[in-house]
């Protein structure tokens, strides 16, 4: 057995950058290369646009792009790969990767499709109730488009002990794409729950890519780094007690340091001393964090608690539309423009009888990132952007925004800017409401074809 | 004297559903127990003057001399239902940079950054 194991991560999100996963791939020696691209509401999105485009092959978009980027130096240098890119369908993620290998001259590659985490169909029957309101899960029934689990590690470890080169899965909690290699190279017991946290923060760690390195962390005079432009995506060292530590490749620009690996620890974290995963729940509160070197951070002592006895459940539901537009003043007086352009588009709606559950008029330039927690004595600025958004129960209703919008360009205030409509100005909401399912209710089946 | 936050911390925050958790994480072990004394989950929400329009509950981070305030109804309803333009709240985490503290005047020289004013911040 090794003692330790390399693991990259080759994205951290679906519009991450590829060239980095490349270089990983072709540089950093990893035993596995792991690619996370879903968020919240990528496979309700995804059901969405495969009912309404049957070319829609209902995996990664860019899954073509980052397996071409990435195949040639993982065969050379056997690296695996594990991602979720399989989104709806990882089965035909595993087809696409199989003619991509042949096109290569690859052969005898093994590649397996981890299915079991849609349960459309039957959740209602199997939840009771939604945790973010209280509500039944059976309020959901008309609107319902998909409810996914989060699969853990284990059907990828699964996947891994019959051979597999490259696994796609759907939905997978993100650090369990990270944990099954761990798992499989060291033989650890699933319930072996100190262990499997420690892989779990490795994987908590990685997740996001380069937010680990350097990115979504300049600050200029607070937090600097080397060449922003030019980040390295993380690469894990983990040992067999599950210690690792944090680094990235040589030459590239970001950094690894204390403050990089903490802001990561707790991203996306509520209880720091209780962070649910399928595999295990992660205690945070015991890391030692160490730098052993340049950008390299050494983490250990995490430790875990035994699994729940339930999986999450994430259900998308149809919540009608989003109609927004935008519109601009600059100089002198822009933002009283702006105010009083405010007011007509107020007085617009109600001529036009818009009916919405929500409404948002914000100036942005002062207050549209940070709202009501904008201060009071902040500055005015020299340009600001008039930013308008409804929430609505038809499309025709949200249509109404930009309609009014466009009427702001000969009929609205002096000095105002506008741009063509150049995008659909509403948007579809897919709602997402959460519950749990027993365990045991949910089989993941592993699917393994050869190239 | 007084300063703002910036100058002794470095923030970050991440979404679930409408919950965004804003962590505060120390540049230095010694502004820890200022930061917990001083910036409290009480003077956090009223600090974001209701952005926030649940509770904020405050866990501590010991070892890594960090609190993780975690902030239900920031996030508009939800990510995908979020009328804001930062529908993550992933600009959320620097508001709280400019919350003022009280630290001795002898600190000057620990504290990072530049001395912000109000035209830059």
């Amino acid at each position: 057995m090794k003692q330790s194991i390399r693991i990259g991560t080759g994205s951290g999100w679906w519009g991450d950058r590829i060239s980095p996963a490349a270089e990983l791939a072709k540089h950093g020696q990893l035993d596995y290369l792991c690619f996370e691209t879903m968020a919240e509401a990528t496979i309700s999105a995804a059901q969405v646009r495969a009912r309404r485009d049957t070319n829609f092959a209902g995996y990664d978009t860019y899954l073509e792009d980052r397996l071409t980027a990435v195949l040639p130096a993982c065969l050379a240098n056997g690296t695996k790969i594990i991602s979720n890119q399989g989104w709806i369908n990882p089965d035909a993620a595993a087809a696409k990767a199989i003619e991509i290998l042949r096109q290569l001259g690859a052969t005898g590659i093994k590649v397996a499709a981890v299915n079991g985490s849609l349960i459309t169909e039957r959740v209602l029957g199997l939840t009771d109730t939604i945790l973010e309101n209280g509500q039944p899960t059976q309020t959901l029934a008309d609107t319902l488009i998909s409810a996914e689990v989060y699969l853990g590690a284990e059907p990828i470890v699964r996947a891994l002990a019959h051979g597999a080169d490259i696994v796609f899965t759907g939905r997978v909690a993100d650090p369990s794409l990270f944990l099954a290699p761990v798992m499989h190279a060291f033989g650890w017991d699933p319930l072996d729950h100190n262990r499997l946290a420690q892989g779990s923060a490795v994987g908590h760690l990685l997740e996001c890519g380069a937010q680990v390195t350097g990115g979504y962390f300049v600050d200029p005079g607070f937090k600097d780094i080397e060449r922003p432009w030019d980040l390295g995506f993380p690469i894990a060292e983990v040992y067999q007690d599950g210690s690792c530590v944090i680094t990235k490749l040589a030459g590239t620009g970001g950094c690894v340091t204390l403050q990089t690996v903490k802001e990561q620890m707790l991203y996306e974290v509520h209880d720091p001393a209780h962070y649910l995963t399928p595999d295990v729940t992660v205690d945070f509160t015991t890391a030692k964090i160490e730098l052993v070197g340049p950008d390299r951070v050494r983490v250990s002592g995490v430790s875990g608690k035994p699994r729940s006895p339930t999986l999450k459940v994430s259900m998308g539901c149809q919540e009608g539309f989003v109609g927004e537009d935008m519109f601009f003043y600059a100089g002198p007086g822009a933002l009283r423009r702006a105010e009083i352009a405010k007011t007509v588009l107020l007085e617009r709606f109600k001529i036009v009888d818009l009916q919405s559950d929500d409404l948002r008029i914000d100036f942005l330039g002062l207050n549209a990132i940070h709202g009501l927690a904008t201060p009071s004595d902040a500055p005015e600025p020299y340009e600001v952007a008039v930013r308008v958004a409804a929430r609505t129960r038809t499309r025709a209703q949200a249509e109404k925004v930009g309609r009014e919008v466009d009427g702001m360009a000969v009929s609205g205030i002096a000095h105002t800017g506008k741009r063509v409509p150049f995008q659909d100005r509403v948007r579809e909401v897919i709602g997402i409401w959460s519950s749990l399912v027993a365990r045991d209710a949910v089989q993941a089946t592993v699917t393994i074809s050869e190239s | 004297m007084r300063v703002k936050l910036q100058r002794l911390a470095h923030t970050r925050s991440g979404d679930k559903g409408n919950t965004s958790n804003i962590a505060v994480f120390a540049f230095e072990p010694l502004f820890f127990p200022v930061l917990r004394e001083q910036l409290t989950a009480e003077r956090f929400k009223a600090f974001y003057n209701g952005a926030i329009t649940g509770q904020v509950i405050r866990y501590e981070v010991t070892n890594i001399d960090a609190f993780n305030f975690v902030c239900e109804g920031a996030l508009g309803g939800g990510v995908s239902r979020n009328l804001g333009l930062d529908n993550y709240g992933k600009a959320l985490s620097s508001a709280i940079l400019g919350f003022e503290l009280d630290v001795p005047d002898d600190w000057g020289g620990l504290l990072r950054g530049p001395v912000s004013d109000f035209v830059r911040w």
